[in-house]
């Protein structure tokens, strides 16, 4: 690659001008707000972790990780996420304190993606994690704190769809697709969302039409409470009948929290298999083409790093939602400008303290006596106060 | 409901695919297919088409620029984009293949040159075959005539301009159809709508198998 030139920077990265910034602290302090409202703590941990630890039980893919190495040359990592680090600090520096635990983060993650615009490399995470409830309360809870959060964002139009990895797991094992490998094959087809490749590789098993029918069925299981009642029919097999009445716990607890109209179950919903151990969900905004927030249970995360509990949580994209608020609202913040000359210089910088006290926006500027306010001056700043003798 | 913004292909799978819409009862207007504006609304059926090259169908998609597409398979697997493959449609049905002069032999560095670079190396690496591709836009059947690489992958509809030029099918790698595909938060955020086109096409589809 030739040099880059002195305005370049690495691809998907950004800059943040000022009113860019003011929407995001705006966003990132009214959600943490919330957030401490529900009882959960922030927390901060570093940008750099382990390869070997945090960087191997993260949900992000090998290769989407920035590697570099320490001056032992031993790997290092950004960190991708926070919620491997949150488990690692649970697991160590939070040992004895008891469990449940509620805590809350925002920080910017890191992700090797391909160079394409609207893929960041570099990106702000909001999310909160409970740790050490298995109940569907506990998953209720996040998800209401999902929706609280978005809203305390400013999002208005918003949805979130409630799916549950033990699902299928079951309903493979009830229309007995035996072979591991068939199984594994359209778990794959689902995560790819590829519809037609599910379909044809239904039609080519050996099982009962029936089987067959309720295996594409289930493509279209979605909706609210009927959904969950429906998939308990799917299905016969203990395990799996927990984790649907799980699913239908949670979404008794969100009608409870008043939220449920904003959910839509789907039981085709997926997270990865490896890291998700129970409900998952995701939430859109607006126009925007891609989730503004993903989340769900991960009861294996922390057995990783030797404190095994159960644990539930999500993340807000915070960058993308910036996108979605700032094209409904303009920021207009009020300005003063004080101008003074060396005569009143005491008095203006005086006054001006006085004007900040009260919360006010004011900046100063010595100008001599010829000076002339114009047009864009006057555009720039709500109020203009002349403090010269001459004014 | 909201409107449904649909990607469609120009060119070869246009005219199958406008077809098939209408024969699903989506109202297309006559005149539209030979018009050359480039966003074109449909009011009576609440849709918005944007007329798209095909391999940019998979990309508006993903974005999320159109909600739904139409898209051949084959373009879908060379953009691997993360998008919602909802149906097959069955229309503008081809072949995947190998293509190479009747004498074809092994060679010691086989290149193999075509429009479709991932689809085609993931082909060999898959078939522990190590080959360089040589990435073409257009007329690939140059490429084995005139010493460019040993073969090609490309698209085979009725095999013509191959036996035109003397080459021959080596392997029929798979069939090719074109899919209906949706952005993975149009499919949540405006199901109903997609849901419904799914099961107009569907019915369609199922009457002319």
């Amino acid at each position: 690659m030739s040099k880059p030139k002195v305005f370049e920077k690495p691809s998907g990265v950004r800059d943040y001008l000022p009113y860019a910034v003011y929407g995001l602290r705006t966003i990132e302090k009214n959600v943490i707000q919330c957030m401490e409202n529900w009882g959960y703590q922030e927390i901060i941990t570093p940008t750099l972790e382990y390869y070997d630890t945090v960087g191997m039980a993260s949900l992000t893919s090998d290769h989407k990780l920035f590697k570099l190495l320490d001056k032992r040359g031993t790997t290092l990592v950004l960190r991708t996420d926070n919620t491997a680090p949150i488990a690692r600090v649970v697991s160590s520096l939070l040992k004895d304190e008891p469990l449940p635990m509620r805590l809350s983060y925002h920080s910017n993650v890191f992700r090797a993606m391909k160079d394409e615009a609207g893929r960041d490399a570099e990106f702000v995470q909001t999310g909160a994690e409970l740790i050490g409830d298995g109940s569907p309360d506990a998953d209720a809870e996040i998800i209401a704190l999902a929706i609280s959060s978005i809203k305390a964002a400013g999002i208005e139009n918003f949805k979130i769809a409630l799916g549950h990895m033990g699902f299928l797991q079951g309903l493979f094992k009830g229309t007995s697709v035996a072979e591991q490998e068939e199984q594994r094959m359209l778990k794959e087809h689902l995560l790819n969302k590829n519809y037609v490749g599910y379909k044809q590789a239904i039609k080519q098993l050996s099982i009962t039409k029936d089987a067959k029918q309720e295996l594409e069925g289930i493509l279209k299981l979605r909706g609210g409470k009927e959904i969950c009642e429906q998939a308990k029919s799917y299905v016969n097999d203990p395990a799996t009948q927990q984790s649907i009445n799980h699913l239908c716990e949670v979404w008794e607890v969100l009608e409870a929290y008043g939220v449920s109209e904003h959910v839509v179950i789907d039981l085709t919903m997926l997270g990865d298999f490896s890291y998700y151990t129970g409900m998952t969900f995701e939430g859109y905004a607006g126009d925007l083409g891609f989730p503004v927030c993903s989340g769900g249970r991960y009861d294996n995360l922390l057995t990783q790093f030797g404190r095994p509990a159960p644990a539930t949580g999500f993340a807000l994209k915070t960058n993308r939602i910036l996108e979605v608020v700032s094209q409904n609202s303009n920021i207009e913040l009020s300005r003063t400008l004080i101008l003074y000359d060396e005569h009143n210089r005491i008095n203006a910088l005086k006054h001006a303290q006085m004007l900040r006290n009260d919360g006010q926006i004011v900046e100063t500027r010595k100008v001599n006596s010829t000076f002339e306010t114009t047009a864009q001056l006057l555009e720039s700043y709500t109020d203009i106060i002349n403090m010269t003798k001459r004014g | 409901m909201e409107i449904l913004k649909v990607a469609m292909p120009k060119g070869r799978i246009f005219k199958q695919a406008s077809n098939l819409f209408r024969a699903a009862d989506i109202p297309i207007p006559d005149d539209f297919d030979d018009s050359r504006k480039l966003i074109i609304p449909i009011p009576e059926a609440n849709m918005e088409f944007i007329m798209a090259k095909p391999v940019d169908v998979p990309t508006y998609v993903e974005y999320g620029v159109a909600d739904v597409g139409i898209v051949g398979k084959d373009v879908l697997m060379e953009e691997n984009r993360d998008v919602y493959e909802l149906i097959d449609l069955g229309i503008a049905r081809c072949r995947m293949s190998v293509i190479g002069l009747p004498d074809w032999k092994e060679v010691m560095n086989p290149k193999v040159a075509t429009k479709y670079p991932n689809l085609a190396s993931q082909y060999f690496r898959e078939r522990g075959h190590q080959v360089e591709v040589i990435k073409l836009n257009g007329s690939i059947e140059l490429a084995p005539l005139i010493g460019l690489s040993d073969r090609i992958v490309d698209m085979v509809e009725t095999g013509r301009t191959l036996r035109e030029n003397g080459l021959i099918e080596l392997e029929e790698m798979f069939s090719v159809t074109s899919r209906l595909i949706a952005n993975r938060v149009s499919y949540r955020m405006k199901n109903d709508s997609v849901q419904q086109l799914c099961d107009q096409l569907q019915s369609v589809i199922e009457m002319k198998v």
